[in-house]
């Protein structure tokens, strides 16, 4: 099959075919599958939730994950805080001529690991070679299925004194990857967060009807997934920064390069908005899971009507949050 | 240290520091019949004041006045429109910092430019430019060299860097501003009504305690060095009240853990060694004698405009203020375009785009504060 992966290992012929029976059938685990053109699969329940991703990311490798675990867990977390239970992923590859069959391996067994703690099956797949320099290593496409058993996000039901969770500290992933890239020039002892949520989340739903609906903060971070709760169901929604829940790392980071922990991507973290009466309770299931043994309060809902985000300092003065303006760009000094 | 980071901002520490500043500042209108009105020089002060919400809750007392201290925001806008023509050239690496890529030109910006398929790398550290022109020794790599005394003395450890390598392909677009001259002038312009200043954290690092002493001696006027976490801001304002109003003007160093009396003389000792003062033309007030600085004789291989033919334009007018905005002479809000026709995402001036701007503080943090 060769060491590194060439346009003929995408042109349908026999080295398409080794690839796909070496690397993916075998780390997958999916022999029955591989027989056919399309995969049919039991969805219990009458209706499926489906969502879509597309996973870019540099480096392919970094601390407390890699791109392969990366779109297991994203397209998951997509199903879990949308209410469904994740059942199966299909995984789009487009792979960049020459890139390294051994990392392709160790990218398709993390993809296979994470399927495997989620409890969700990788059903169908689908491989791509582009010219050297047409892309950037590898990118991945997942689609997850999930079995929809529970609605969120009634209007009606949102209440002032509804409490705002998220379940552990904010901004690990973007710190971890921006010092991964080695850019910084500092050794930044912090992992990314990546994790499949849904088995926490399952139990939560599982015990308490408390939850009114839950967001999972990746680009733009926790402040934009919170603005756009916000707006989306018109919820007058404060948070406090003194609550906000902040690795020492992260947060010297940012001070050092003029980031804001509220705006960077988490790829392992929820927001839950919870009913007041239940949020001791559902604190409780969270925290029984290493992935939420952090959870914490970090704010209310104080009002339904005019959908913005309001952030508490410290000093006690209150500050409108927007969506993030563009991309984060460093500091000059 | 982080023990003591993170108490700067307990708000049980805070809460009652932000009221004994309100007390000192009501004391002082009793005595002067106005509000204490202080420059904030340093932009990372502007944006902690705001983003920790100090500024907000000292209104009605106190009159915090952006000054100054954001480099992007002094920077002239006919050099930023050749830093953006310079990008256009053939077989060039622009390098710069994060900040000057939103930064609009007359045309266009670094970032659309970058967009355009120009090589323009934004750096998180400085040195990276160094390995980029090993790594391209086909290639003119040219380091955007924008910032105050804080940013200068890297680019002294670029050149030096440069220079043990023998690298023939790196060369910087000098833009720096040095922080006296502009103090000077500002007070000699007396346009603004200023009863001290809030001094550096960072800069006073390089400059150290001592160098401020003309502010006193010369001008009798007040300074106060402080930090950046908002018991810091807290502190250095209190005390700022309190030396404003005593009849002899002095420095006070409340940021005694970071900053000396005589600063880093290592640092200071490498700007001397390949720089020089020079003129040098800040945004909306023009050119300030010996208040940049440019390479010595000797170092001139390394000067990107010495290196490169770019055509110098007069820049599109715009009824942008930043200029009047970093004198101190308007608020952010008190300028047509401000949070209408520009905005973080399109900004006109480049006090809506550094992280460090006043316009971009005040859009972030105290638009709709309550």
């Amino acid at each position: 099959m060769g060491k590194i992966i060439s346009l003929a290992h995408g042109d349908g012929g026999e080295l398409s075919h080794r690839l796909i029976k070496d690397v993916f059938v075998k780390i997958f685990g999916n022999n029955e599958e591989s027989l056919f053109d399309a995969s049919v699969v039991d969805i219990p329940g009458s209706l499926a939730a489906v969502t879509t991703d597309s996973f870019v990311i540099k480096p392919i490798f970094f601390p407390g994950g890699s791109i392969g675990k990366l779109a297991v867990a994203g397209t998951v977390n997509d199903l879990a805080v949308s209410g469904a239970i994740p059942l199966y992923i299909t995984c789009g590859f487009v792979i960049e001529e020459g890139f390294p069959i051994s990392d392709l391996k160790k990218i398709a067994e993390d993809m296979a690991e994470e399927a495997c703690k989620a409890g969700v099956k990788i059903v169908a797949g689908d491989t791509k070679v582009v010219e050297r320099g047409s892309a950037d290593g590898v990118y991945i496409n997942t689609t997850g299925i999930g079995a929809y058993s529970r609605s969120f996000g009634n209007r009606l039901s949102f209440k002032e004194g509804d409490a705002v969770i998220v379940t552990g500290t904010i901004g690990d992933h973007g710190i971890a990857v921006l010092a991964a890239r080695g850019d910084l020039g500092i050794n930044v002892p912090v992992k990314s967060d990546c994790a499949s949520l849904n088995k926490m989340l399952d139990k939560v739903y599982q015990n308490s009807e408390g939850v009114q609906i839950v967001r999972d903060p990746t680009r733009g971070g926790v402040a934009t997934a919170l603005v756009e709760l916000a707006e989306d169901f018109s919820l007058d929604i404060l948070i406090k920064e003194e609550l906000l829940p902040v690795k020492d790392q992260v947060h010297g980071m940012c001070d050092l390069i003029g980031y804001d922990p509220l705006y960077l991507a988490n790829e392992g973290k929820a927001i839950l908005i919870v009913s007041a009466d239940e949020k001791e309770n559902i604190l409780e299931i969270l925290t029984c899971f290493p992935e939420g043994k952090d959870s914490v309060v970090i704010g209310e809902v104080t009002g339904t009507e005019k959908g913005r985000l309001l952030l508490e300092t410290p000093l006690g003065s209150k500050r409108l949050l927007s969506r993030l303006a563009g991309t984060m760009l460093p500091r000059i000094c | 240290m982080l023990e003591l980071l993170k108490q700067s901002s307990n708000p049980e520490i805070c809460r009652p520091l932000a009221e004994a500043v309100k007390e000192k500042a009501k004391e002082y209108y009793r005595v002067h019949g106005r509000k204490p009105a202080f420059m904030e020089v340093c932009g990372s002060h502007t944006m902690a004041l705001a983003r920790s919400g100090v500024k907000q809750a000292l209104l009605n007392e106190v009159n915090l006045i952006s000054g100054p201290g954001c480099p992007v925001c002094v920077t002239d806008q006919k050099s930023i429109d050749a830093m953006i023509a310079l990008a256009e050239g053939e077989g060039r690496i622009i390098c710069t910092f994060g900040d000057m890529m939103r930064v609009p030109g007359s045309r266009y910006t670094l970032m659309s430019a970058k967009t355009a398929g120009k090589d323009i790398r934004v750096l998180y550290s400085p040195m990276e430019a160094i390995k980029i022109a090993e790594q391209h020794p086909d290639k003119e790599i040219v380091f955007l060299g924008v910032g105050f005394e804080t940013t200068i003395p890297i680019l002294s450890l670029l050149i030096g860097e440069a220079d043990q390598r023998g690298l023939g392909n790196f060369s910087i677009w000098m833009a720096t501003k040095l922080v006296e001259p502009i103090l000077r002038y500002l007070l000699d312009q007396g346009e603004t009504q200023i009863d001290g200043f809030l001094l550096p954290g960072h800069v006073s690092i390089v400059l150290g305690e001592g160098s401020y002493s003309y502010l006193a001696d010369e001008y009798n006027i007040s300074g106060v060095i402080t930090g950046f976490e908002p018991a810091e801001l807290l502190s250095g304002i209190y005390k700022l009240i309190d030396i404003a109003a005593s009849p002899e003007a002095k420095i006070l160093n409340d940021h005694k853990s970071i900053v000396t009396k005589q600063g880093n003389i290592v640092a200071r000792k490498w700007m001397a060694t390949y720089f020089t003062h020079c003129d040098e033309a800040w945004r909306g007030i023009g050119i300030i004698p010996k208040s940049g600085l440019d390479f010595k004789p000797g170092y001139e291989r390394y000067n990107a405009k010495k290196r490169f033919n770019v055509r110098m334009e007069e820049p599109r007018k715009t009824k942008c203020r930043c200029g009047e905005v970093i004198r101190g002479l308007v608020s952010p809000n008190e300028c047509s375009l401000f949070g209408k026709a520009c905005k973080p995402l399109n900004p006109i001036g480049p006090c809506m785009v550094s992280a460090e701007g006043s316009c971009s503080a005040y859009y972030q943090y105290m638009r709709e504060s309550i």
